[in-house]
C-alpha cells in the first residue's frame, strides 16, 4: 500500500473482484455466499471507519442496516416504487439521518457508556420494527416482494437476476463502497479520527471539535450500513426482520475482529471466513447448531491471541518480512509523502516557527490577563484569587512548591478546568468558560507535563494532527479531499520535525520513541498549531542534563516572536531562560519579580527551604 | 380506562421486575467498579445460573438445592472466567475486553443450547408458595410476593457484604483505586476474582429465582443483558444505590407501559435512558469521572 501508487489499491480490489467468479466457487464458496460476503464487507467498511479508525465500538449497527433495508424495501413493495437504486439510496440517506439523531444521544457518552447504549438502541428498534412499525415492515413476515435491479440503457435491459450477474452489481457497488471509503480515511478527517481513538483529550486539545468528528464516523457508518441493508432485500428479494436483530450487530462486529478492524478489508474476510465456516460445518459436517458454539469459540481464542485478526496480522507480517517500516500502523493513508529534508543538526539552528498569520494590531501590552482566578476542588483550595498579567512577546516563568496550584493555574488558563471564580482574558477577549478546543483555535495552547501523544500514530502523523487544528478550523467536512494535498501542511509539519529536532524519526510510531524524544515531540505537538502564547508545563522534568542544555536551546528559539509562560522545577535552566517569574505557593501569587529579584527573595527561599536563609540555588 | 386493580397489580410486578433488574445490575455494576470491565456474558450468567438451577432441581426434587447449586456453580463459573480469560484483558483497551466478553457470551448460551436444546425449561416453585395470596385490596401470586422478599433479602446481603465488612471496604476501596489497594499489601488479584464470582452470583441467583415466574430458554439472558444496560446508565456506573434506583424505575417503566401496549415497554425505557442521558450524563446516583 505505498502512497506513491495511490490507486493501488483501488486497482488491485478490483481486480480480485473480477476474479473471484473464477477462482472461489472451485473452494467451495457457492454464489448466494459470496454475494452475501459482499453486502457484510459493505456493511462493515462503514463500521470500520467508526470502530477501527475511530475506536467506537457500536453494538447497535443493526438498526441502521435494518432501517436502510426496511425503507428501501418498503419504497420497492408497498409504495410501488419502480427505480431499485434510488430507493437504495433514500434508505441510506434515511439511516444517515437516524444515525445523526442516534449519535448525538449515544456519543454523550463514550467507552463502555458509548457500548451499552448502542445496545439498547438496537434492541428499541428491534421491538419497534416488530410491533409499532409492523404495518409497514410486515413484522416477523418481513417484507417480501423486493424486486431486483433492472436498467434500460436504451439499447438493451440490464437485468440483475442470476446469481452471478447479482454478484456483478454487489461487486460494483463494493468497489464504490471501498474507494469512497480509502478517501474518507486518507482525507483529514480520517487523520482526525484515529487521532480521536488514541487520545481524544488531546485531539480536542489541538483545536479539533472531536465530537463533531465523532458524530461524522457515526452517520458514515449508518449511511454504509443503510445501503449494505438496501442491498440485502435487493439481492434476497425479501427483506428480511432479522437484519434488526441484535445478532445482526454481533456478527458484524465479530466478523470484523477476525478479519482485523483498521484495515478496511478486515469485515470482507472476516465474513468470508465466517460464512464459509458456517456453510462448511451446517452443509459438510452436518453439526447443526453446534456451529455457532464452534465458531464462538474461534472468535474469543482469535480476540485472546490474534489481535489485529486475519488483515491486521498479514500487513504485520508483510512489513516484517520487506522492513517497510514498522507495525501496527493502522493509517498509512495519512502519512504525508516524505520530502528529502536535510538534518539541519541542532534544533536550535533551524528558523522559529512563526507565530499564527493573523492580523494582531496590538502587538505591545498584555497577551493575557487573569483577575481573582480561584478553583476550588471540594473542599480544597487549588487556586486563591490569582491575578496574572503576562505581555506580548514575555517568556515568563511560574515556580513553586509542589502543590503549589501551579498546573491547576495552567488548567484554568487553557480552560480545561473551569474556574470557581474569576476572569480570564486572552488578546482582549473574554474567554473564561470556553472549551479548549476554541481556545486553541484562539493561539492559545499548552505542552503538557505527563506526555498527551497519539501512541500508535507516527511521529509525522502526531504533529500532522496538530497543524492541521490550525490549518482547517474546528471542524470541516473535507472527507474526500487527500491530505497530501493540503497547501502548507507538510511544509509546517517538517519545519516543526525539525524545530524539535525529530527530523531523523519522522515515520517511527511514537510507542517506540526514548523518553527524551517524546518530550520533544509533546512540545512540538503544542508548537504545530502555531500558537501566539505557548504554556510550558515542566518541559525539562525527566530529562538528563544533556537533553535539558538541548531543550533550553528548543526553547530559547521558539521564544523568538511569541509569547511563552513555563513552568519548571530546574531554577538553573529557567533564570537562564526568562525576564520575569511569578511564584505561586499553596495557590496564591507569592511574589513576582526579575531572577535576581526571587533569587534574593526571602519569603521566596522561606517558601523553599522553610525559613532556613541561604542562597537559593 | 385504566383499571386501578389492574394498575395496581401492575405496579407489584414492576416492583418485583425492578428488584430482580437491580440485583442483576448491582451484579454488573460492582464487576465494573472494581474491575474496571464491562461483562457482556452478563446476561449469559443469569442464563447459566437457571439452567444450573434446574439441573438440580431435576435431581433433587428441591427448589432450595436448586437455588444453592444454581448461584454457586455461576459463581464458580465467575471465577474461572476472571482467572482464566478476564485478567490478561486488565491491560488491553475496553474494546478488547467487550469483544472477549461479548463472545464468552455466545459460547456460554451455545454450549447451554447444545447440551439441554432450545426448547424452554421450568421450574416450579415450592409447593409452599404456590397459589395466590390476598393482600386485602387485590389477589397476587404468592410467588412472586416471595420473591420480591428474596431479591430484596439478596440485595440486603450485598449491601452488608459490601458497605459492613473488611472485605466490603477492599472492594469500596479497590473500586477508587486498585493500584493503591495493590500497593498496601493486599493481594488485588485475589479481590478481582472474588468480586467477579460475586457479581457474577448475583446474576445467576437472580436466573434461578426467577425460573418459575418466566421460563428458562439458552436466550433470556439477551434482553436482561439489554435491561440491566439501561439500568446502570440510569443508576450511574459503579454505583450500588444507583443500581437499585436505576432497577425499581427500569422494572416499573416495563410493568405500567406493558399494560397499555406491551410493544413501546423498550421504547419508554430508552426514552427515560435518554431524558438521563441529557440531564444527568453520570446517571441519576454516579459520579463524574468513570467511564
Amino acid at each position: 500500500m505505498s502512497t506513491r501508487r495511490p490507486l493501488l489499491v483501488e486497482a488491485l480490489t478490483a481486480a480480485a473482484l473480477v476474479a473471484v467468479p473464477f477462482v472461489l466457487p472451485h473452494l467451495g464458496f457457492s454464489p448466494t455466499t459470496i454475494n452475501r460476503i459482499l453486502i457484510w464487507g459493505l456493511f462493515g467498511l462503514g463500521f470500520d471507519i467508526l470502530f477501527g479508525y475511530t475506536g467506537l465500538l457500536s453494538f447497535g449497527q443493526s438498526a441502521f442496516y435494518g432501517t436502510g433495508g426496511m425503507f428501501a424495501a418498503y419504497l420497492l413493495t408497498e409504495a410501488g416504487f419502480s427505480y431499485v437504486m434510488t430507493a437504495i439510496v433514500v434508505g441510506a440517506l434515511v439511516a444517515g439521518v437516524v444515525g445523526y439523531l442516534v449519535g448525538l444521544i449515544a456519543l454523550r457518552r463514550t467507552g463502555i457508556y458509548f457500548a451499552m447504549i448502542t445496545v439498547a438502541i438496537a434492541e428499541v428498534f428491534f421491538f419497534v420494527e416488530f410491533n409499532p412499525l409492523s404495518d409497514y415492515t410486515g413484522g416477523e413476515n418481513g417484507l417480501p416482494g423486493v424486486p431486483t435491479p433492472s436498467f434500460n440503457l436504451g439499447f438493451t435491459m440490464l437485468n440483475f437476476s442470476t446469481d452471478w450477474s447479482m454478484y456483478a452489481f454487489l461487486a460494483f457497488w463494493y468497489l464504490v463502497g471501498l474507494v469512497i471509503a480509502l478517501r474518507i480515511v486518507r482525507s483529514p478527517v480520517g487523520a482526525i479520527l484515529s487521532a480521536i481513538r488514541d487520545n481524544p483529550l488531546r485531539a480536542a486539545a489541538l483545536g479539533h471539535n472531536i465530537h463533531g468528528y465523532k458524530l461524522t464516523a457515526f452517520v458514515v457508518a449508518a449511511i454504509y450500513a443503510g445501503f449494505a441493508g438496501g442491498l440485502l432485500g435487493v439481492m434476497q428479494g425479501f427483506m428480511p426482520p432479522d437484519a434488526f436483530m441484535f445478532d445482526t450487530s454481533g456478527q458484524l462486529i465479530m466478523q470484523t475482529a477476525i478479519g482485523g478492524a483498521g484495515t478496511l478489508f478486515g469485515p470482507l474476510v472476516g465474513a468470508a471466513v465466517w460464512l464459509y465456516l458456517s456453510d462448511f460445518f451446517q452443509n459438510t459436517l452436518h453439526l447443526g447448531a453446534t456451529w455457532k458454539l464452534v465458531l464462538g469459540t474461534v472468535f474469543v481464542l482469535l480476540v485472546c491471541f490474534l489481535r489485529r485478526g486475519i488483515v491486521g496480522s498479514a500487513v504485520d507480517l508483510y512489513r516484517l518480512t520487506t522492513h517497510r517500516g514498522k507495525p501496527a500502523k493502522p493509517i498509512e493513508a495519512s502519512s504525508v509523502a516524505p520530502t528529502a529534508i536535510s538534518i539541519a543538526g541542532a534544533s536550535a539552528a533551524a528558523a522559529p516557527m512563526p507565530a499564527r498569520k493573523r492580523p494582531t494590531d496590538h502587538v505591545s501590552g498584555a497577551i493575557l490577563q487573569a483577575k481573582g482566578l480561584t478553583k476550588h476542588y471540594g473542599g480544597v483550595v487549588a487556586n486563591s484569587d490569582i491575578d496574572f498579567t503576562v505581555d506580548h512577546g514575555e517568556m515568563r516563568g511560574i515556580i513553586g512548591p509542589n502543590g503549589a496550584g501551579k498546573t491547576t493555574f495552567f488548567k484554568m488558563l487553557t480552560c480545561e478546568v473551569p474556574p470557581t471564580s474569576g476572569k480570564i482574558v486572552f488578546e482582549g477577549q473574554d474567554i473564561t468558560g470556553m472549551r479548549v478546543t476554541d481556545v486553541c483555535q484562539l493561539g492559545l495552547t499548552k505542552s503538557y507535563q505527563i506526555n498527551q501523544l497519539f501512541e500508535r500514530l507516527t511521529v509525522r502523523q502526531n504533529l500532522t494532527i496538530a497543524a492541521l487544528g490550525e490549518i482547517r478550523g474546528r471542524f470541516r467536512l473535507d472527507l474526500f479531499r487527500n491530505i497530501r494535498n493540503i497547501p502548507d501542511l507538510a511544509e509546517q509539519v517538517e519545519h516543526t520535525l525539525a524545530l524539535v529536532n525529530l527530523t531523523g524519526r519522522p515515520d517511527t510510531p511514537v510507542s517506540e520513541l526514548a523518553y527524551g524524544e517524546k518530550r520533544r515531540l509533546e512540545i512540538g505537538l503544542a508548537l504545530a498549531t502555531s500558537p501566539t502564547l505557548l504554556l510550558l508545563d515542566e518541559p525539562l522534568a525527566g530529562m538528563s542534563p544533556p537533553e535539558r542544555i538541548e531543550t533550553v536551546a528548543l526553547l530559547k528559539s521558539i521564544a523568538r516572536g511569541r509569547t511563552v509562560i513555563i513552568i519548571d522545577h530546574d531554577m538553573d535552566s529557567l533564570f537562564e531562560l526568562v525576564e520575569k517569574i511569578t511564584v505561586l505557593q499553596e495557590g496564591r501569587v507569592l511574589v513576582e519579580g526579575t531572577p535576581d529579584e526571587i533569587r534574593n527573595n526571602p519569603r521566596v527561599q522561606e517558601a523553599y527551604l522553610g525559613g532556613v536563609h541561604g542562597v537559593m540555588a | 380506562m385504566v383499571n386501578w386493580a389492574n394498575f395496581i397489580s401492575q405496579c407489584f410486578n414492576g416492583l418485583v421486575l425492578g428488584a430482580l433488574l437491580a440485583l442483576i445490575s448491582s451484579g454488573l455494576t460492582i464487576i465494573y467498579g472494581t474491575l474496571g470491565v464491562l461483562n457482556l456474558a452478563h446476561g449469559a450468567m443469569f442464563m447459566l445460573g437457571g439452567y444450573a438451577g434446574w439441573v438440580a432441581y431435576t435431581y433433587s426434587g428441591s427448589f432450595v438445592v436448586a437455588v444453592i447449586a444454581g448461584s454457586l456453580f455461576v459463581m464458580l463459573a465467575g471465577v474461572l472466567m476472571e482467572r482464566l480469560i478476564i485478567r490478561h484483558f486488565y491491560t488491553r483497551p475496553h474494546e478488547d475486553q467487550l469483544l472477549v466478553t461479548f463472545g464468552l457470551g455466545i459460547v456460554f448460551v451455545e454450549a447451554v443450547r447444545f447440551f439441554f436444546g432450545s426448547l424452554s425449561q421450568t421450574v416450579p416453585p415450592p409447593a409452599s408458595l404456590m397459589g395466590i395470596t390476598s393482600l386485602g385490596f387485590m389477589m397476587y401470586p404468592t410467588y412472586r410476593l416471595a420473591l420480591l422478599g428474596i431479591t430484596t433479602a439478596a440485595l440486603l446481603v450485598l449491601y452488608f457484604v459490601l458497605y459492613r465488612s473488611r472485605i466490603g471496604m477492599i472492594v469500596r476501596a479497590g473500586i477508587e483505586d486498585a493500584v493503591m489497594v495493590d500497593s498496601l499489601g493486599i493481594n488485588v488479584y485475589r479481590v478481582f476474582m472474588l468480586v467477579f464470582g460475586i457479581g457474577a452470583m448475583a446474576a445467576g441467583f437472580a436466573g434461578i429465582v426467577n425460573a418459575p415466574v418466566v421460563s428458562i430458554a439458552p436466550d433470556v439472558g439477551e434482553s436482561i443483558l439489554v435491561q440491566t444496560f439501561v439500568v446502570v446508565v440510569i443508576g450511574g456506573v459503579g454505583s450500588f444505590p444507583g443500581a437499585v434506583l436505576g432497577g425499581l424505575i427500569a422494572g416499573e417503566i416495563i410493568s405500567i407501559t406493558s399494560m397499555f401496549n406491551p410493544g413501546y415497554s423498550y421504547v419508554m425505557l430508552f426514552v427515560a435512558m435518554t431524558l438521563v442521558l441529557v440531564f444527568r450524563p453520570y446517571g441519576l446516583l454516579g459520579t463524574a469521572g468513570r467511564e
